[in-house]
């Protein structure tokens, strides 16, 4: 009910439309990583899976916002089945990384924002560790980089309403581990390989 | 005296019979084009054709919404306006770069601007309908977004979300507000006028198409539009005339009327695709946007309606109401 509510409104405001660019939206199990500028990321790629996929892929949300208050707890969980993380390791030993292995081994799939927070500037920030510990963690997922357009400009940090604005969710091709690789360069290769997914804009 | 009110009686009896002729040919129009492109499909597949039918599907899929609208009658009609105006501006303003300053004025002009001109429309309030947006939403929107502190390309930012607004909104709304001109012996068949607006203005786009893939030799604007041609215009526009010369039963002119009217509207019309067209170039786009099968966007089908329904509601205002 929450979850179909969302997905509409979302197709309604910026249309979600996907682009299978570099895979097409199969029954795997994936990790989307994405650019990250505005709470429209989670839901806009999440409305962009076809129904059958969407029901097994769980974004991956901060505790320390989304954890937060009757409605954000309801969208997060009710809605969007998400997994939440504490970014801040509020707990020193935890590992924070722990509810998102938990979901890997139950086989649903995973949508990441490895930038870490919402990002004001168009420029991507550099990727958090986490994403290539998984990688490297469970080679049987395969990750996936997607590109969100206009999302920022949309609903930026600090605004309420959306503007309606056409919101396109481009999926690239899968990218795995390369043997050897160390985990600053599959980082800085992840990271280019969202960047590369971005329409050229003339402006 | 009497023939006159029995002349508005005569008409007003006939209105729906009339509309009813109207629809039967459209789907008779659409029938013979699915026929040839099916033919051509099977005698000459390319991607040329391939276009073409998925714009004859998507015709029929327009055609039926707008049926139901006008079946549904006033307020239908006004929500399916309103709704081409949100996504005609959506298209717009997806296009158009604009920054966080802008937040709040184009809040404004999706969630207030576009209910209220419709609403105008609705209560029929000519006189705010027509100065709502190029009076108070001009001096209003540039004062929300200097508050908002950011001054890099003001003018231009502003600019554009005026522009988007004017088309999109403003010059749309004109359609259906010909449902509010008062024209004596007409009473309560303005929508038979929408329809007849429609039809010529989407006919002339149509045929000028269809006269430019057959004999276009001489582009117009080849910077502007890689497809528009002076044969296209000519024929397409000619026939266009004629059809909506010989639809002056429909309306409250004579035809000759008519004809002088249609050829304004088909004027409009291509002028509209033509200045539309040089927007999207600069822009760095093709079409508008994808939602249509074949014919790109919504505004890439309303480019045209957007220049002529204003022109069309005032010639029509001034000379007959």
């Amino acid at each position: 009910m929450i979850d179909a509510l969302l997905v509409a409104a979302s197709k309604a405001l910026v249309g979600a439309y996907p682009r299978w660019i570099g895979c097409a939206p199969e029954p795997r199990q994936r990790i989307y990583f994405a650019n990250h500028a505005s709470h429209l990321d989670t839901v806009a790629l999440w409305s962009a899976l076809p129904p059958a996929l969407r029901r097994q892929t769980r974004p991956v949300a901060a505790r320390d916002y989304w954890g937060k208050g009757a409605l954000r707890r309801l969208v997060a969980g009710r809605g969007l089945n998400a997994v939440l993380i504490d970014r801040n390791r509020e707990q020193p030993g935890a590992d924070p990384l722990a509810p998102l292995r938990e979901a890997l081994e139950r086989g649903d799939s995973l949508i990441l924002f490895p930038e870490g927070t919402r990002n004001p500037e168009p420029e991507l920030l550099p990727f958090r560790a986490g994403l290539y510990h998984l990688v490297a963690q469970y080679p049987q997922v395969e990750p996936v980089a997607v590109h969100l357009d206009n999302a920022r400009r949309s609903m930026p940090k600090g605004s309420l309403l959306p503007v309606p604005l056409i919101c396109t969710v481009r999926f690239g091709a899968p990218l795995p581990l390369l043997p050897g690789e160390d985990k600053a360069g599959y980082l800085e290769r992840a990271r280019e390989a969202v960047r590369a997914l971005a329409p050229a804009t003339t402006w | 005296m009497d023939t006159l009110d029995l002349n508005g009686f005569l008409r007003s009896a006939l209105a729906p019979q009339r509309f009813w002729w109207l629809i039967g040919g459209v789907i008779g129009l659409l029938v013979l084009a699915t026929l040839i492109g099916t033919l051509l499909a099977r005698s000459r597949p390319g991607p040329v054709v391939e276009n073409l039918n998925a714009r004859i599907r998507a015709w029929w899929v327009m055609a039926a919404v707008l049926l139901v609208c006008f079946l549904a009658g006033k307020i239908a009609t006004l929500v399916l306006y309103g709704l081409l105006s949100f996504l005609a501006l959506r298209e717009f303003l997806t296009l158009t770069p604009t920054r966080r300053g802008d937040h709040l004025s184009l809040c404004l002009c999706f969630y207030i601007a576009i209910p209220l001109q419709y609403f105008l429309i609705g209560i029929e309030w000519y006189g705010l309908f027509v100065m709502c947006i190029p009076v108070y939403g001009f001096l209003l929107l540039p004062a929300v977004a200097a508050l908002q502190g950011d001054t890099t390309g003001f003018l231009e930012r502003t600019t554009k979300v005026q522009w988007g607004l004017m088309l999109t909104v403003y010059c749309l709304s004109h359609a259906p507000a010909l449902m509010l001109l008062k024209i004596p012996g007409y009473e309560g068949q303005n929508l038979l006028l929408l329809f007849y607006l429609l039809l010529v203005v989407q006919l002339s786009d149509v045929l000028q198409y269809v006269f430019g893939k057959l004999f276009g030799r001489t582009l117009l604007a080849p910077q502007v539009s890689p497809s528009k041609t002076v044969e296209g215009l000519v024929g397409g526009g000619l026939a266009a005339t004629a059809v909506g010369a010989a639809l002056w039963w429909a309306t409250p002119f004579s035809p000759l009327e008519s004809a002088g009217l249609s050829a304004l509207i088909v004027l409009c019309g291509f002028l509209g695709g033509l200045a539309l067209s040089a927007v999207k170039r600069s822009l760095g786009a093709k079409d508008w946007g994808e939602m249509i099968e074949g014919h790109g966007g919504v505004l890439d089908r309303l480019d045209s309606v957007v220049f002529a329904a204003p022109v069309f509601f005032h010639v029509v205002r001034y000379g007959f109401q």
